[in-house]
């Protein structure tokens, strides 16, 4: 077992940590990207991801919030193979991801797919949808017997009618392409789902047939979904565990009544309170909010200690120099904050029994 | 009180293949007084980014304004010559819009953007018009606003550019603010930030506002009044309470049913719309919402209801729907074609 391993079972979400019931495991996992130079820049690394944790139950769904820049989307490219790993482990129904190839690789690529948010820049615009489907389905390790029945029969599942199988994406409506890319993601019978913004672009209206879509999905299918989004009311709808990203660390990660009731990190705080709701107030009484000075700050430029001291209305001394490790806390979820109270977690017994 | 705008039976049209221009604005009319907020909401292709776009008479080609009148204080704005629209558009009306980009010049220094519309328009000297410049950025809270001054936009992260339009977009102090999806491309926290520094801005120079978004969160913390657009149309007008608090028109309740609330329990399942909004260039027949309307009739598909009083509603309330209001099918469409 690497030294990776072994802090995190101290500083990480011990009690989170049940590895064997997890579809998807993800330790430590670190991104960095290079920046070339340029005119009067230097080249740099810009860490993307810095060291997140986290595991994902078949038929759960683990959502994932967080500003711009937070690193959220990256997690999921990362996943994909889309952007390499620069240290960590991400195990997939225990197999350690990084570490496939050939066959195992294919495999494990069809029992993770992913949905993004514009599906117009991820359907092939000159295939008709029938052909996007049947395409995928020939993807499957079992081919099945009548490919053009089994695409009818997924296209039934996302709710659209056969006569969608001559149409181009150009043709269809934006909850109507998410729809083909989710049905698209269903050819190869995958596990997980991981749903970068997928009804971020969608008219209200149709975003919220889409979700109930995904519910259904998951309810008559199994499916686990990584759902990342920047949109609370969303995650509340959609996961039964929130983590909640700032600057590629996670700051907060518990179930969701943990994260949306009883918020024990200040950024979570903030951005609860910042989202606008349609709902009728007393202009004469309304609540002070939680308002954050200042901007999320660049990760090629991070600030010391903390990351989010510079904007942090509860920030002390402490706060600008020690970065906080992510702990359990007694509200039951992780926070990464010297002012959420913690719990003194046993130390493991089998800590470097494997060294 | 007179209204410091005055849009009347607003019409936008588009040409089609078929001929019949297709009217994306279909007749719309609304007021907005000085100091007052109004909101429009609406999906893609509600109209209401057009509707605005008309007030400013930006409207693009192909696109024409077809009919209807805008008057600005009292003055025919449809009518203007260029010259008079150049000079309106800078002092008295100014619009934010969602991407800073769009509306910042790339290859010119932040200051001189500013400085150059108090030159024009406020006939201030170079010395006057950088002092109040700078006076400006740091009011929009940008750090080191003097130093800025020299940067050029793309030196600006995307919550400062909006920043520095609304400083552009309230330098000479306009009547009228049109701000259109302004947060939309912004975090949830520094949303938070701009709608609270376009209403002290607004509020501390009695300016009036129509704030345009989808996010019917963002219209109603910050609007009095709201319009509901769908296809081309309003469907529904009232206080941000009343449009909120009591919705009549089957749409905005169906609109608020799909929208997700932290402040409320978690919905088993999500309350949908079925289908999808009218595509571009087609309008059904009699009321545009019918065959999405859980509450239509059959009348609705032929008849076109009038916005008029909601029955159950609060005062000046007004609906377009023959259901909710019988009254709307029986007044005798003033038709905007």
């Amino acid at each position: 077992m690497s030294r990776l391993d072994g802090s995190d079972l101290v500083n990480g979400p011990s009690s989170r940590s049940r590895a064997g019931e997890a579809l998807l495991d993800v330790r430590d996992l670190k991104v960095t990207f290079r920046r070339s130079g340029g005119i009067g820049r230097r080249a740099s690394r810009v860490p993307a991801v810095q060291g997140v944790s986290f595991q994902l139950r078949a038929g759960e769904t683990l959502g994932i919030a967080g500003e711009s820049g937070s690193g959220k989307s990256t997690i999921a490219r990362t996943l994909m193979g889309i952007n390499q790993a620069s240290a960590g482990s991400m195990r997939l129904n225990g197999e350690n991801v990084g570490a496939l190839r050939g066959r195992r690789l294919a495999e494990y690529r069809r029992t993770m797919q992913m949905i993004f948010q514009d599906p117009y820049d991820s359907l092939d615009p000159r295939m008709k949808v029938g052909e996007t489907l049947l395409e995928a389905i020939s993807l499957r390790t079992t081919k099945p017997t009548d490919p053009k029945r089994a695409v009818e029969g997924i296209l039934d599942q996302v709710g659209l009618s056969r006569s969608f199988i001559e149409r181009r994406p150009r043709e269809l409506s934006g909850g109507q392409r998410q729809r083909v890319s989710i049905a698209r993601a269903l050819c190869v019978d995958p596990r997980l789902i991981l749903c970068d913004e997928a009804v971020s672009a969608l008219d209200v209206s149709v975003r919220a047939q889409v979700l109930n879509l995904l519910k259904d999905l998951q309810e008559e299918l199994g499916l686990a979904y990584l759902f990342i989004s920047h949109d609370l009311s969303t995650l509340r709808f959609m996961a039964d565990h929130v983590g909640i990203m700032y600057l590629g660390r996670l700051v907060e990660i518990g179930t969701r009544d943990e994260i949306f009731e009883n918020p024990q990190h200040p950024y979570t705080r903030a951005l609860l309170s910042a989202v606008p709701e349609p709902i009728v107030r007393d202009r004469s009484t309304r609540l002070p909010r939680v308002r954050l000075t200042g901007e999320p700050p660049s990760a090629a430029n991070p600030p010391s200690g903390c990351s989010f001291h510079p904007r942090c209305p509860m920030a002390q001394e402490v706060c600008r120099t020690v970065a906080p490790p992510l702990r359990a806390t007694t509200s039951g979820q992780d926070a990464a904050c010297h002012f959420a109270d913690p719990v003194l977690v046993p130390e493991p017994a089998r800590i470097g029994a494997d060294a | 009180m007179s209204a410091l705008l005055d849009v009347s039976n607003l019409v936008v049209d588009f040409p089609t293949s078929s001929g019949d221009p297709f009217h994306a604005v279909d007749g719309v009319s609304f007021q907005v007084s000085a100091g007052e907020r109004v909101g429009i909401v609406g999906e893609s292709g509600s109209g209401k980014s057009l509707t605005s776009q008309a007030v400013m008479r930006l409207v693009s080609d192909p696109g024409v304004i077809a009919g209807g009148s805008v008057r600005f204080g009292g003055e025919d704005v449809l009518a203007y010559s260029d010259r008079a629209l150049q000079q309106w558009r800078g002092s008295q009306v100014a619009m934010v819009f969602q991407d800073p980009m769009s509306s910042l010049n790339p290859l010119m220094r932040v200051g001189r953007q500013i400085t150059e519309s108090l030159e024009t328009h406020l006939g201030m000297g170079r010395v006057a018009a950088r002092a109040r410049a700078v006076d400006l950025l740091r009011r929009v809270g940008i750090p080191d606003a003097e130093a800025r001054m020299n940067d050029f936009p793309g030196a600006f992260s995307g919550g400062m550019r909006q920043r520095v339009c609304i400083a552009i977009a309230t330098a000479c102090s306009p009547k009228l603010l049109i701000a259109d999806e302004p947060t939309t491309a912004l975090d949830v926290t520094v949303q938070a930030q701009v709608l609270d520094l376009l209403d002290d801005m607004v509020s501390e120079q009695d300016t009036g506002v129509i704030l345009i978004s989808h996010d019917l969160g963002v219209i109603s913390s910050f609007c009095d009044r709201i319009l509901v657009m769908y296809a081309g149309r309003i469907v529904e007008e009232g206080t941000a309470e009343q449009i909120v608090g009591d919705p009549q028109h089957p749409y905005t309740h169906a609109l608020l049913g799909s929208i997700l609330k932290l402040s409320e329990p978690i919905p088993p399942r999500l309350r949908t719309i079925s289908g999808a909004p009218p595509t571009a260039g087609r309008r059904p027949s009699g009321c545009a919402f019918a065959p999405r309307c859980p509450a239509a009739v059959d009348a609705c598909l032929t008849n076109d209801p009038a916005l008029v009083q909601a029955p159950l509603g609060g005062v000046g309330q007004r609906v377009a729907c023959g259901v909710v209001a019988p009254e709307a099918f029986a007044v005798e469409q003033e038709s905007a074609a």
